[in-house]
């Protein structure tokens, strides 16, 4: 993978034994990722392209012109704030005011930046690249790899998969328009706490961590019906005490996941 | 919305995203900080599983999506594939909003 990279970054001018080096190493991505991951995978972008519809759907049945569904889509790239910037401008808010939300909600993804980083960690083409796929769920799939290879071809895929059917989702909404029903019906609103929950289960295995998660979010639970959207997450960090406490003491420290 | 609201999200999404890569670049994180950050993520994801499983807005989401990620969750705990605990979410969800339960 960060031969991958390299040899990408190096070779700007296209030349004719690109296309062929870019297949064999898409081939070597695909076998760093075993098939279960790659349904799993699968799986996690057909529920977010259906939220995908509804977003676009949802934007232009409220009066917003196409554009601004599609715009949103490809330059946020971010579900959660998307949505909840709408529902600001759509309930008659400030188009500002949806931005700060939208900011808000995304606060998150300032830590998640960091826990990727390593990720990342080939050169600028691919940091830049990279950061606009960080979402949940490329996070979540990616940290849950304990493979340094491993890790980075499941955040690439995952992240490059779901930006393109995020925004192909979008685009059947705008078009498709008020046709599209409620995806709460079908039950989809389950699966994003789900695939999140199934992929950090395994994390929580560590008494340190399940710890700190546990107390992070009854924290964020208790803010919810005080703070702004995103900020109880945040708060959720707090949690973080419960870690590096015992840490500190120099007992039962976990092993770090093998990075090389 | 306005063309200037959504740039402003977007580039403040885009740097909140790149801070991470772009600075650890440039300094050498130790161990501690690297397990930390990890230990940050999990608990970040920790407590969005939680508030949007159990919340909408500032209120209780109703009981049909909590049960949807409380039945997966146990088939993902006794380790069912990943498939089967999502699909048993949802199928759950649905199931119970058919069936009338918020």
């Amino acid at each position: 993978m960060r031969s991958f990279w390299r040899t990408l970054a190096g070779r700007r001018r296209v030349s004719p034994r690109l296309a062929s080096h870019a297949l064999a190493s898409y081939r070597h991505i695909f076998n760093a990722l075993d098939r279960r991951l790659l349904r799993a995978i699968g799986l996690v972008v057909v529920a977010d392209g259906v939220v995908g519809v509804s977003f676009g759907a949802i934007a232009v049945s409220g009066g917003q012109p196409a554009w601004v569904p599609l715009v949103m889509s490809s330059a946020v790239f971010a579900g959660g704030a998307q949505f909840a910037a709408l529902y600001i401008v759509l309930g008659g808010g400030a188009p500002a005011a949806a931005a700060l939300a939208g900011l808000v909600l995304n606060a998150r993804l300032l830590p998640f930046g960091f826990a990727v980083a390593d990720v990342l960690d080939v050169g600028w083409p691919a940091r830049l690249l990279g950061s606009h796929l960080v979402v949940d769920e490329s996070v979540a799939f990616a940290l849950a790899q304990r493979e340094p290879a491993a890790r980075r071809a499941t955040f690439w895929v995952s992240g490059a998969l779901l930006f393109v059917v995020w925004n192909l989702g979008t685009a059947i909404g705008v078009f498709a328009g008020k046709a599209v029903g409620n995806p709460d019906a079908l039950g989809l609103d389950a699966a994003s706490p789900m695939v999140l929950l199934a992929l950090v289960l395994p994390a929580l295995r560590e008494p340190a961590v399940r710890w700190a998660a546990l107390l992070g979010a009854a924290i964020a639970l208790a803010a919810t019906p005080f703070l702004p959207g995103g900020l109880p997450v945040l708060l959720a960090l707090a949690g973080l005490a419960a870690a590096a406490v015992p840490c500190a003491r120099g007992r039962s420290r976990p092993a770090p996941r093998s990075r090389t | 919305m306005t063309i200037f609201a959504i740039l402003l999200l977007a580039g403040g999404t885009y740097t909140l995203r790149a801070a991470g890569p772009a600075l650890a670049g440039q300094i050498e994180l130790s161990e501690r900080v690297r397990w930390l950050l990890s230990v940050a993520a999990a608990v970040l994801l920790c407590a969005l599983v939680v508030t949007s499983a159990l919340t909408s807005g500032h209120g209780f989401a109703g009981w049909a999506r909590p049960a949807g990620v409380l039945a997966g969750g146990v088939l993902a705990a006794r380790r069912a594939p990943f498939l089967v605990s999502v699909m048993a979410a949802v199928v759950t969800t649905a199931t119970l909003r058919l069936l009338g339960v918020g």
